[in-house]
């Protein structure tokens, strides 16, 4: 186990074929933060506002998007959930759409989260590692890879 | 040297970019703290600060400040960092 595996709670990754647009991408992912306990419901608004208060820049790299709202505010624990989206989708980014992967992220302050992002960062810099995240088809598989 | 990496929460990008750019640094050998902070702090904490790393999207917002800016387009390409880090401190 490694501070990445278990900052997914249970019910907190899902594979979906197709979403309508950014903000639904975002809220499933807010969602399964709010099923795996680690925020309540009014975080989802929080991760939502973000996005059209500072624009598209959750894009953090091609196909990646990490949505997170305000750390504390509805967040009941530190945790991630993740959106695999078959189809991509436009965030509206211009370097990195469009999206495939979306994080979801709750910290309940500025440093409980830190050893989560540190392993998150060394994931994601693994260019090997995140391309098989993409061609996982289901969730088990899925575990694996962030094993 | 102060650098400090930002975000609009100071939370989430913020931390990856500061969690990369300390590996650049250190990969360049060169000594600098890393904070991360969101838009707010970063404005309170930039006086002392010789650049401020963030995303092509918050640019804007942070002009006026001191420090050098410097947008990093993907975070997880550390030649990226590399190249822009020490264009600027080298």
């Amino acid at each position: 186990m490694s501070f990445l595996s278990d900052a997914f709670g249970d019910g907190s990754i899902v594979i979906k074929d197709s979403v309508v647009d950014r903000t639904q991408a975002i809220s499933i992912a807010g969602e399964l933060l709010v099923s795996s306990q680690r925020a309540k419901p009014e975080y989802i608004d929080s991760m939502l506002e973000a996005v059209e208060k500072f624009g598209p820049y959750i894009v953090i790299a091609p196909g990646i998007a990490l949505a997170h709202g305000k750390p504390g505010e509805g967040v009941l624990a530190t945790g991630l959930s993740l959106l695999l989206v078959r189809q991509a989708i436009e965030f509206g980014n211009l370097k990195n759409d469009p999206v495939q992967l979306v994080f979801g992220l709750a910290a309940t302050d500025h440093e409980s989260h830190l050893g989560i992002m540190a392993e998150l960062a060394e994931f994601l810099s693994d260019s090997e590692r995140v391309n098989s995240l993409l061609t996982c088809s289901d969730l088990e598989q899925i575990r694996a890879v962030i094993a | 040297m102060k650098i400090i990496a930002v975000c609009g929460m100071g939370i989430g990008t913020s931390v990856l970019l500061k969690i990369n750019a300390e590996k650049v640094l250190k990969m360049l050998d060169i000594e600098a703290t890393v904070e991360a902070a969101d838009m707010a702090t970063a404005r309170r904490a930039s006086f002392d600060a010789q650049i401020i790393l963030t995303t092509p999207e918050l640019v804007e917002s942070l002009h006026g400040l001191n420090a050098e800016i410097i947008s990093i387009d993907h975070f997880f390409d550390l030649e990226e960092l590399s190249t822009k880090l020490s264009k600027a401190l080298l």
